[in-house]
């Protein structure tokens, strides 16, 4: 059995009818990993004993819903009780969490299986996965490619087919971009929709958790399962959690898609262009229209958002300084204690956007930079706010290019912040969007993104379902 | 265009606890004037008369009942720490 073959629904069926046991499914995982890894580094840790226990144990018992025994892995900045949770970083190298986040405890109720804990570019801050504190995963597409980041080990465990599904995290296109580069599905939820409690924060205006799956209709499924208010994170939002399911299967005729010309304008590559246009040509046969509109203030949306996230950052992180969790180096006072430990534990990228989220915020820069930064954000929703009154959906690539080499953008950081363009603007404004696998540029995965109104995640899998229904790219696989 | 000198880069590396060796304060001056130079194209933008977002979602203060709930038990929250003393998180002294 390979979960290539499988959907949540059809692993569901085979567990229920008892072609196969919860222990098989879980092994079936462990050997996956174990045949790939050593090429894709997808994992930071594995929870073999634990898992496989779980997994006998759960035999035992009746299969009473679709993520029974399912077995998944988790993105390594979300918290899992007695679970080592580094967010790729040496710092935390030693920490084992005492609670659980509440994504979490959503999914053990139903009684899902934890295989693992997933690279990440350190504390989320990277496009390439490169920055990972421990070892780059590799594109399971081609492995001198990166799988994107900083979900890079979510987005490259699911399209190697180690687990069915997995949680990653989006601050500025951190999920999208690695399922684009990477051939898989990936939502960004709207900001509010998902509890953010257990996920350690990067920039917390703008983090989401959300799934990473083969097909829309598993997204869906595990959205559904995860989303929701929650005393926990007071900026969850207090309101009904939509029907996803049933967006599935629908018609789009009449569909009205915005299509921003800066979305297809300068530096966007010609084989992305190419796919995206068919997607597009696809959309219109299945009844849709579309028209060319503006987003005139996404050019800003970059240097908007790297002094805001830095900013939150540098707040965010402050609370590693070796006395409460995480690896400590003794120093002749406190303060050394403080600075030794941060600065021998943290990156090169933490360390820089530390650094500028420090300088944005210091007494003499912050209206300049910080509050310009807030008051440009303002325009970016505004601009998405407009065209979604007219719009259902907001189309595009994900990323302007397919995955690059490892190593080819590493020495300059700014070259690497401004290809994520066209996911960053989405963060800022809070909407949900989505990226769906639309083809192949050059052998490597093309991600179509969606954008939708706040709380419209439904829209987002309705169209996306169609255009998967419609097209045969989610049945692709890599070759490993 | 503002450029970042090496003497505020040290300071901004003590308010961050932050300790770097000559050479990286010298990287750091260069990639910080670097992103902090592309960050002056927002000063294209007009916003004057724009409210900053602090937020997206309309929150205001969310509130709750002032219950008893369980908690962390002591031994739990000191799990992690690196160097704990008599049920407490230890650091050097810092009063002399």
């Amino acid at each position: 059995m390979s979960f290539y073959d499988e959907t949540l629904s059809s692993l569901h069926t085979k567990i229920k009818n008892k072609e196969v046991t919860i222990t098989e499914l879980t092994e079936q995982s462990f050997k996956r990993i174990k045949e790939t890894d050593d090429k894709i580094h997808a994992f930071l840790t594995l929870d073999e004993e634990r898992a496989l226990a779980k997994a006998r144990e759960l035999d035992e018992q009746e299969a009473d819903n679709l993520f029974f025994g399912i077995p998944a892995g988790i993105k390594d900045n979300i918290v899992t009780k007695g679970l080592r949770t580094t967010c790729g970083s040496q710092l935390l190298d030693n920490f084992e969490p005492v609670h659980d986040a509440t994504v979490m405890n959503r999914l053990n109720e139903k009684n899902v299986v934890t295989v693992g804990k997933l690279n990440m570019d350190e504390f989320a801050m990277g496009s390439s996965n490169e920055n990972s504190g421990y070892v780059t995963a590799r594109n399971p597409w081609n492995t001198d490619h990166v799988p994107g980041g900083s979900s890079g080990g979510s987005a490259a465990a699911v399209a190697a087919g180690q687990v069915p599904f997995t949680l990653g995290s989006d601050t500025g296109g951190s999920i999208r971009q690695p399922a684009s580069f990477c051939g898989v599905v990936g939502l960004k939820p709207t900001y509010g929709r998902v509890s953010r409690f257990g996920l350690v924060a990067f920039a917390s205006s703008l983090d989401q958790i959300g799934p990473i799956t083969r097909t829309v209709e598993d997204n869906a499924y595990v959205l559904q399962q995860i989303a929701g208010h929650d005393q926990l994170d007071s900026t969850s939002a207090n309101m009904e959690v939509a029907d996803y399911t049933s967006a599935l299967n629908q018609d789009i005729s009449g569909l009205r898609i915005a299509v921003p010309k800066e979305y297809l304008g300068e530096g966007v590559d010609e084989g992305v262009k190419a796919r995206i246009q068919e997607a597009l040509a696809k959309l219109e046969e299945l009844g849709a229209s579309w028209e060319e509109v503006s987003l005139p203030n996404s050019k800003y949306a970059v240097a908007a958002y790297y002094l805001l996230a830095s900013s939150e950052a540098s707040a965010n992180l402050a609370r590693f300084d070796g006395v409460r969790y995480g690896v400590r180096k003794e120093g002749e006072d406190l303060l050394d204690l403080y600075k030794k430990s941060r600065s021998e534990g943290f990156g090169d990228e933490v360390k820089r956007r530390i650094m500028l989220g420090t300088f944005a915020l210091s007494s003499g820069y912050y209206d300049a930079y910080y509050k310009k930064a807030q008051k440009v954000r303002t325009l970016i929703r505004e601009d998405f706010e407009h065209v979604l009154n007219s719009f259902d959906v907001i189309l595009g690539p994900t990323v302007p290019t397919t995955a690059f080499k490892v190593g080819e953008n590493s020495n300059d950081p700014l070259t690497m912040y401004l290809k994520d363009i066209l996911t960053i603007p989405v963060n800022l404004a809070g909407n949900p969007a989505i990226s769906v696998p639309c083809g192949f540029s050059d052998g490597l995965p093309v991600g179509l993104q969606l954008i939708a109104k706040p709380f419209e995640e439904r829209t987002l899998y309705k169209v996306a379902h169609a255009y998967e229904r419609a097209t045969e790219h989610t049945k692709v696989k890599p070759e490993l | 265009m503002s450029k970042i000198t090496k003497e505020q880069v040290e300071h901004v590396a003590d308010l961050a606890r932050l300790s770097f060796t000559e050479t990286e304060i010298e990287d750091f001056t260069n990639q910080m004037s670097k992103v902090i130079d592309y960050a002056e194209v927002l000063n294209e933008l007009d916003t004057e008369n724009v409210e900053p977002t602090t937020h997206v979602m309309d929150v205001r203060n969310v509130l709750r009942e002032d219950n008893v709930k369980p908690s962390l038990q002591r031994e739990e929250a000191l799990k992690n720490a690196p160097k704990q003393k008599d049920g407490q998180f230890e650091v050097p002294s810092v009063l002399d």
